[in-house]
């Protein structure tokens, strides 16, 4: 079985979805010829022909809302914004759209579509190419957002995300998309949505992440436990809807949670986690809850994003500020 | 210097305010046959729209934007559609909805504020009204590309306003449409104002039609209030875009009867004498006028006519009266196909908070 990273696990996903089902199609900017800027969609085109792998226009709100229309008629759409810095037209569509279109027809309807983007920071990317804003989607009711954090979860959510009949953002955090390999077997196999996935076990200290930063934070972990420290990791991957059990039931365990995410802290998805386990683990807390998350600044031009990416040693810091406390 | 393109928009009108000919009708559309459905289902619409404000001033329904003076595009429009394709309607038109099979029922239930108004029993495939501006010009393409896709002989039909032809959805859409070749048709109904910004202020453009040149392909723009123009310009686009042709913009030029909305007050912002002169112009008239020239209309019929949608638009009242509101959990019951875990506390909450105990 080949090894494979995790842009190579979307793409091997997308061909495995489109080989089961002639209903989908993928569609964005450059995906055809060029096969996507980071070669997600590479090889589709001579595979499955340009009836099926659609170079669109440029123009963001009709990627979304075009995607709309397909999966209305029952197309299951997968559509790539190139970059998460130009998703933001497609917010509409989103809200106004996707999002509602099978509770406004009270199911006459529905919305199979995968919105496909590279976010996150920490590649020296040009302006708008670095932040990380899942917290806008997943407030979203009726919309599924979900993140992988490595090759073999990136094939399996996003298998699943197709298959899902309701519309799905898919976050693919690009500086991992070649950090590691993984043999993946392509099988078809798809993971579940809405579930978080335990990445180690442990006794002291809950860690709560996703995307890229579950990569800092294992090897966060990694110290701790060389001190001593037994944390526990959990990868939220769906973020929306939020499986807040999961992590309620390892911080009543735990009795500490520390959550990281890359995005800006306030109304970040770890104002809604530190809520959910003040309203239903309070008793269980012996610490607060902390968060290292990047801060309620513009996401910096590359030669400061260091100062502003979450890493281990802030990671491992507030850590250790909570095994302090209690 | 050398023209290396030039663009010319024709304009389409077969009946005159008084109703009579200015051109030579093609036979088909010149008969009693073709005409009488189309005038109608405007009068059905009609009398639903004045339900429809009688209602709301008395507090039972919500907030409508009516349709006055605008039903020969949609009668024309949802006529000259097959069963099979696909309306991506904006919120006045009504009588393309009532065409397509959508229930007189069914739109009072939308405007009440119930989501059950847009879960057509007939058309399956039509989409609900779209509120925001032009967004759905990009589900019309979306459904067209899916329908090419698939090599099936159905056209998808978009319906906006003068407003929506500002709109980048709707530029992105046309384009999209033109560069593909898409079976679609814009209908662009410019009844002169949007909200209160009126046409002359909304586009430098001469013609909304032209827009269409910019995308590629044809624009034709009609006398929106002559039934016979609207339905030969759909004929002609529809099969055009059935028959691989591709897409159709039609600019059919009409006139706003009434304000915005039930929420608006036309009074603010333009002269009641501008009303009064396009009342001359009302489709509903020339329509008449034009069968009874072919003696086939007559004061019977329409006493007759007047008679049957006041009872079919009472009937639908009534049984949209006596619809009792949706139970708490349907906000969360076709939220997803299948509710997911983290939602099941919340719908359980929400049934216990509106509940009697």
């Amino acid at each position: 079985m080949a090894e494979v990273n995790l842009v190579e696990a979307v793409n091997m996903a997308l061909a495995r979805a489109m080989e089961e089902d002639d209903n989908v199609v993928v569609l964005g900017e450059d995906v055809g010829v060029n096969g996507g800027v980071f070669r997600a969609t590479v090889g589709l085109l001579d595979r499955f022909g340009k009836e099926r792998v659609m170079d669109t226009p440029l123009a963001e709100s009709l990627i979304a809302g075009m995607s709309i229309g397909m999966a209305a008629m029952g197309l299951k759409p997968v559509a790539e914004i190139q970059f998460m810095g130009f998703i933001y037209p497609c917010v509409d569509q989103l809200v106004c759209h996707a999002s509602r279109l099978r509770n406004r027809t009270r199911g006459r309807l529905g919305c199979p579509m995968v919105l496909r983007a590279p976010f996150g920071g920490g590649i020296h990317a040009p302006e708008h190419h670095s932040e990380s804003t899942e917290a806008i989607f997943a407030h979203i009711p009726g919309l599924r957002v979900v993140i992988p954090s490595s090759p073999s979860r990136a094939y399996g959510l996003l298998l699943a995300a197709i298959r899902d009949p309701d519309p799905v953002i898919f976050l693919e955090p690009k500086r991992i998309y070649r950090l590691v390999r993984q043999e993946v077997p392509d099988d078809g196999t798809a993971l579940p949505l809405d579930v978080c996935f335990t990445l180690r076990e442990g006794t002291d200290l809950t860690l709560v992440t996703w995307g890229a930063m579950v990569h800092e934070t294992l090897q966060a972990a990694d110290a701790l436990a060389d001190q001593g420290i037994s944390a526990e990791v959990i990868d939220v991957a769906t973020v929306k809807p939020l499986d807040a059990e999961s992590i309620l039931i390892s911080v009543e365990k735990t009795g500490r949670c520390v959550i990281v995410h890359e995005a800006a802290r306030t109304a970040g998805m770890g104002a809604e986690i530190a809520a959910r386990l003040c309203d239903e683990g309070l008793l269980s807390l012996m610490a607060p809850v902390k968060r290292v998350t990047g801060f309620d600044t513009v996401m910096p031009l590359p030669r400061s994003e260091h100062y502003y990416m979450p890493n281990v040693k802030r990671i491992l810091k507030t850590c250790r500020e909570l095994v302090d406390y209690a | 210097m050398t023209r290396i393109a030039e663009f010319a928009v024709e304009y389409i009108q077969f009946l005159d305010p008084a109703g009579k000919p200015t051109q030579d009708i093609p036979p088909h559309l010149a008969e009693a046959e073709a005409i009488t459905p189309m005038y109608r289902l405007m009068a059905l619409t009609r009398t639903f729209d004045a339900k429809a404000i009688a209602l709301q001033r008395t507090g039972q329904l919500g907030t409508y934007a009516s349709s006055l003076g605008q039903e020969a595009i949609g009668a024309a429009v949802g006529l000259a559609m097959r069963q099979d394709d696909v309306l991506v309607p904006s919120y006045r038109e009504q009588a393309a909805q009532f065409a397509r099979g959508v229930t007189l029922e069914e739109l009072f239930l939308y405007w009440s504020g119930d989501e059950r108004g847009s879960r057509y029993s007939g058309p399956q495939f039509d989409f609900p009204i779209s509120i925001p501006i032009a967004t759905q010009s990009c589900h019309a393409v979306g459904a067209a590309a899916a329908i090419k896709l698939r090599g099936e002989p159905r056209v998808v039909v978009e319906g906006c306003g003068d407003g929506a032809t500002s709109k980048g959805d709707f530029y992105e859409s046309l384009n999209l449409a033109g560069v593909w070749h898409l079976p679609v048709v814009f209908v662009v109904s410019n009844n002169q104002w949007a909200i209160s910004v009126p046409r002359s202020r909304q586009s430098g453009a001469k013609t909304l039609a032209q827009k269409a040149f910019a995308g590629g392909f044809e624009g034709v723009q009609v006398d929106g209030n002559d039934p016979v123009a609207v339905r030969f310009a759909m004929d002609n686009a529809l099969e055009r875009a059935r028959s691989g042709g591709g897409p159709t913009l039609v600019e059919a030029v009409t006139y706003r009867l009434q304000d915005h909305t039930t929420a608006d007050d036309a009074s603010r912002y333009r002269d009641a004498e501008e009303v009064e002169t396009a009342k001359q112009s009302d489709p509903m008239i020339r329509t008449r006028r034009y069968l009874e020239s072919l003696q086939a209309w007559g004061d019977e019929d329409e006493a007759a006519l007047k008679e049957e949608c006041g009872r079919r638009v009472q009937e639908a009242v009534e049984a949209y009266l006596a619809t009792p509101p949706e139970p708490p959990e349907a906000m969360f019951d076709s939220l997803y196909a299948e509710l997911p875990g983290a939602l099941t506390g919340q719908r359980a909450e929400a049934i216990k908070e509106n509940s009697d105990g």
